[in-house]
């Protein structure tokens, strides 16, 4: 292959390091209204009355919006596949608000200033009810989060909306009591999970107009402009062909922008006046008011034979969803169905629990959607079995993962590649386990090592669906139209190999479109590590269709059968030597009666999400004083199928693992007792710094994954899951006591320690 | 109120508001390049130089500029397209958005610090956050940069 394995540069890489104007805030007009919303410093109030005569009297102020000036339709902000599995418990107001944040009033004003003047100058009325801030709490309590009986779920997902449950969810296969009654060893531990923040570096901003037609236009930083065209037209209530979404260069996403949280308020401020209007989040917004992964309570039950044959595993998992469910039934669902089914010689397994209300910041999508939660659990819990089975961990690893060729007992579907098991044995090689494990006392100090494996999924098996489109343009270039979105993960430029590799042809023969829903074919968006995959099926079938149709069309001007037609991405040879330039048939194919300019177009689904893997070893030192926890080493072998971009695949995963990192030793979500959110900037909420996070080194066990393009599987979210079991299996090799919480701050450690 | 500036080696005069922030007045100059992060002083995507040392613009008060040269990515465009190179070869930048703050800290580095260990480099780059690469592209990338430049 000449292209796809390469380490092509990205194709925007230049001009976004460079600074050039290509993101949203970058692409507004001057006279944009800037819009600016009033959140509520209440954690759960009903608002009596609201005055916005004053605000409204400033000079410049365009409009004010309250809960009586907008739609009365609930919906869901949840970037899914239409209908949607999360609840529609939204209004674009509301006279309740349900967390520290919760939007109030929308303001619109000529500049900043004025807007910022304005906000403060309305007059709120607020009834302060009790707040349920402890999800342990929420089930039953007295306080429900969503008192109103318009709510609505396109599917029964369990939802008990006066019990405070946002989703319940069930899945057991075999007699999991009777199993874990027979085996040899059962360990057992509850595990919690943080709340995280997506922290990408560009916050949430979007800005509106009318176009030509009268048409909203509205341009996103968003991962999915396919469905906010939808979400804007429902809560809206204005027909899906009056809207056009376009996203630019986006700054980062980690699944924040796979919410729809500033859109709305642009666009119904640009409806209310006519005008242009922008809306940019400041950080502490972005920490408080969108939302944030999902908080977690794992109960986990391993049982297993004498041998070390995992026969059964049960999860019981809660999940805080805070005061609106975006992503609650999903994100739940994911936790058990991507960390259960590694452990493929057991013989029952059951995964359930709740995803439940309260009245905190919403959780949404994050990069691991849950699964990053699972994994940490049930590979902790392994950890914790290979310790009371006295078996080295990786050596129990290898006697119970998933091969290839399985059929896993949670889907019952054949998984179709793997290499885990080569990923285990080389990193454990390059990590130097034999000679590190368990620990080296040094004095003061002491060192360790750990491990974790995991999987994730290639794309949403049966809803996922991604069009493609290859023209070939009349100059003998080719112009690639996607509606999905790169956020910077270089998905344009993968996307781009792999029509070249069909084509035969060099990158720069090929310009990229994404994404604008006027233009670009449906995609369903960038998340679920679906890009690669998904998208990467639809690119090389249509690259593949255009490729037969330049072969007809060529073999029809040399008046030959397609089969004695040869193409070698610039020339088309014939019988008898006939020749034909790829340019000159390009320039044919648009001149002159009964001719057609030659496209192919594709779309691709698949009935599985093949699962890429990483095994993941930490090297930590612990300072006995302190508790502190440095992480020396971090090393990650990963599965992703065929690496198509392998500089753009190390940098996924090293950005994955150092979000990982943060997750396991920094990043702390608090509140007050009020429910306010008190790490809302970053001198409060910590993500690592280059300082932080010690060594980094990826490698590659390449698998080949029958289903995907050229053998691709995903690697966006995977790496995200390793680091937090890992270092905390290393935190218990040095100091001998199991942590339960994340994240392992110096105190959690040094209390461990000496207890 | 009215200041006289040197931005990218041209003098300029611009009114700004006596609590206007430099990263809003380069902005609304037309230095789209300016990037901000945080509003906390946290994040680095607001470095410029400010007579040739790496500064937070969204901490830096325009008013206080009067008299002062200021330097933004735009103003030095030929090097800074050669470290970009080298980032972009190892697929350092990824949603960019850090990347012009964290390329003006380079060069500054690049003048000031002479053969620095890997140590010393993350020190000097340490107020640059990246939520995306994390950062073990960057440090490939700043010492092929440095490699090729001494
Ligand atoms: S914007 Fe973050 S430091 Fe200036
Ligand atoms: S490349 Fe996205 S924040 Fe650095």
């Amino acid at each position: 292959m000449k292209l796809v394995g390469k380490g092509v540069p990205k194709i925007d890489g230049l001009a976004i390091a460079t600074g050039k104007p290509l993101y949203t805030e970058d692409l507004a007009p001057a006279n944009a209204l800037v819009v600016k919303i009033l959140h509520s410093p209440h954690a759960s109030a009903r608002i009596k009355a609201i005055d916005t005569a004053v605000a409204e009297g400033v000079e410049g102020v365009a409009c004010v919006l309250t809960h009586k000036d907008v739609p009365k339709v609930r919906f869901t902000l949840a970037g899914q596949t239409y209908p949607e599995p999360s609840p529609y418990d939204r209004l674009i107001l509301e006279d309740l608000v349900r967390y520290v944040g919760d939007e109030v009033a929308i303001v619109a004003a000529v500049d900043e200033r004025t807007a910022q003047r304005a906000l403060e100058l309305i007059k709120v009325d607020y009834e302060v009810l009790t707040p349920v801030l402890d999800f342990e709490q929420a089930i039953g309590h007295p306080s429900v989060v969503h008192p109103e009986t318009d709510l609505h779920c396109n599917f029964d997902i369990g939802h008990d909306r006066l019990r405070n449950i946002a989703a319940t969810h069930k899945v057991e296969v075999g007699d999991i009591a009777a199993e874990l009654a027979a085996s040899d060893v059962v360990v057992e531990e509850t595990y919690y999970t943080q709340a995280q923040a997506q922290a990408m570096m560009e916050t949430y901003r979007a800005f509106s107009y009318l176009d030509h037609a009268g048409r909203l236009v509205v341009v996103s930083s968003t991962q999915i402009p396919f469905h906010v065209r939808r979400h804007l037209a429902r809560a809206l209530e204005l027909p899906a062909s009056r809207i056009r979404v376009i996203k630019p260069r986006i700054g980062g996403g980690f699944g924040g922008k796979q919410t729809a949280v500033v859109e709305i308020f642009a666009a119904i401020v640009t409806l209310r006046t006519g005008r242009p209007a922008k809306i940019v989040y400041e950080r502490k917004e972005t920490f408080t008011a969108t939302n944030s992964r999902h908080a977690m309570r794992l109960k986990v039950r391993l049982g297993a034979d004498r041998g070390g044959l995992i026969r059964a595993i049960d999860v019981q998992c809660l999940s805080d969803t805070g005061a609106y469910g975006e992503h609650a039934p999903t994100v739940f669902s994911v936790a058990g169905e991507k960390s259960l089914p590694l452990y493929n010689k057991a013989r029952a397994v059951r995964y359930a629990g709740h995803a439940v209300y309260t009245n905190k910041l919403p959780a949404g999508a994050m990069r691991g959607y849950g699964a990053t939660q699972g994994c940490f659990a049930v590979e902790s819990a392994v950890n914790k079995l290979a310790d009371a089975l006295g078996i080295d961990p990786c050596e129990l690893r290898r006697k119970n993962i998933i091969r290839a060729g399985e059929i896993d007992i949670y889907h019952n579907r054949i998984l179709g590649s793997s290499s885990l098991d080569r990923c285990i044995e080389r990193g454990r090689e390059l990590i130097g386990w034999l000679d590190k494990y368990p620990r080296r006392d040094l004095g003061g100090k002491v060192r360790a090592v750990g491990m974790a494996v995991t999987m994730q999924g290639s794309g949403i098996a049966g809803i996922d669906t991604a069009s493609a489109e290859v023209r070939l343009n009349d100059d003998g270039n080719y112009t690639l139209l996607l509606g999905s979105t790169d956020m910077g993960t270089g998905s344009d430029t993968i996307l781009a190999q792999m029509a070249a590799e069909v084509l035969e042809t060099s990158m720069d023969t090929i310009i990229v479109h994404a994404a604008d829903t006027d233009v670009s074919p449906f995609d369903t968006g960038s998340y679920a590590s679906s890009t690669a995959y998904v998208t990467g099926m639809a690119v090389v079938k249509a690259a593949g269709e255009l490729r037969e149709k330049i072969i007809v069309a060529a073999a029809a001007l040399m008046n030959a059968a397609p089969a004695e037609v040869t193409f070698d991405g610039s020339i088309l040879t014939g019988p008898a030597g006939a020749t034909i330039t790829l340019a000159e048939l390009a320039q044919r194919s648009v001149v002159g009666p009964d001719r057609r300019q030659l496209s192919g177009y594709a779309s691709h689904g698949s009935p599985v999400s093949p699962p890429p893997f990483v095994a993941g070893f930490a090297e930590v030192e612990i300072d006995k004083e302190t508790g502190k926890v440095e992480l020396l080493d971090y090393i990650a072998v990963i599965d992703c199928g065929t690496v198509v971009n392998p500089n753009l695949a190390r940098i996924q995963a090293e950005g994955g693992l150092v979000q990982g990192i943060g997750l396991a030793l920094y990043e702390d979500v608090k509140y007050d007792e009020r429910g306010a959110l008190q790490t809302n900037s970053f001198m409060t909420y910590k993500i690592p710094s280059r300082k932080d996070i010690g060594t980094v080194r990826v490698f590659f066990e390449e698998s080949y994954e029958p289903t995907g393009p050229f053998g691709a599987k995903s690697i966006g979210e995977v790496v995200n899951n390793t680091p937090a079991p890992a270092i905390v299996h290393a935190v218990r090799n040095a100091i001998g006591a199991w942590l339960t919480r994340l994240p392992l701050t110096p105190e959690k450690v040094y209390a461990a320690m000496v207890k | 109120m009215k200041i006289e500036v040197t931005i990218n080696g041209q003098k300029t005069v611009l009114e700004v508001a006596a609590d206007e922030l430099l990263a809003d007045t380069l902005r609304a100059a037309g230095f789209a390049s300016i990037r901000r992060g945080c509003d906390t002083t946290n994040c680095g995507l607001c470095t410029v130089w400010i007579d040739g040392k790496p500064t937070l613009s969204c901490a830096t008060l325009s008013a206080r500029m009067d008299g002062h040269d200021i330097t933004t990515i735009e103003g030095v465009a030929g090097e800074a397209e050669a470290f970009a190179r080298l980032l972009v070869a190892e697929g350092g930048e990824q949603c960019g958005f850090c990347s012009p703050g964290f390329i003006m800290t380079v060069l500054a580095m690049k003048r000031e610090l002479a053969d620095p260990t890997d140590e010393a480099i993350t020190h000097y780059l340490t107020g640059n956050l990246c939520r995306c690469t994390g950062y073990m592209g960057q440090l490939r990338a700043v010492k092929k940069f440095l490699e090729v430049r001494s």
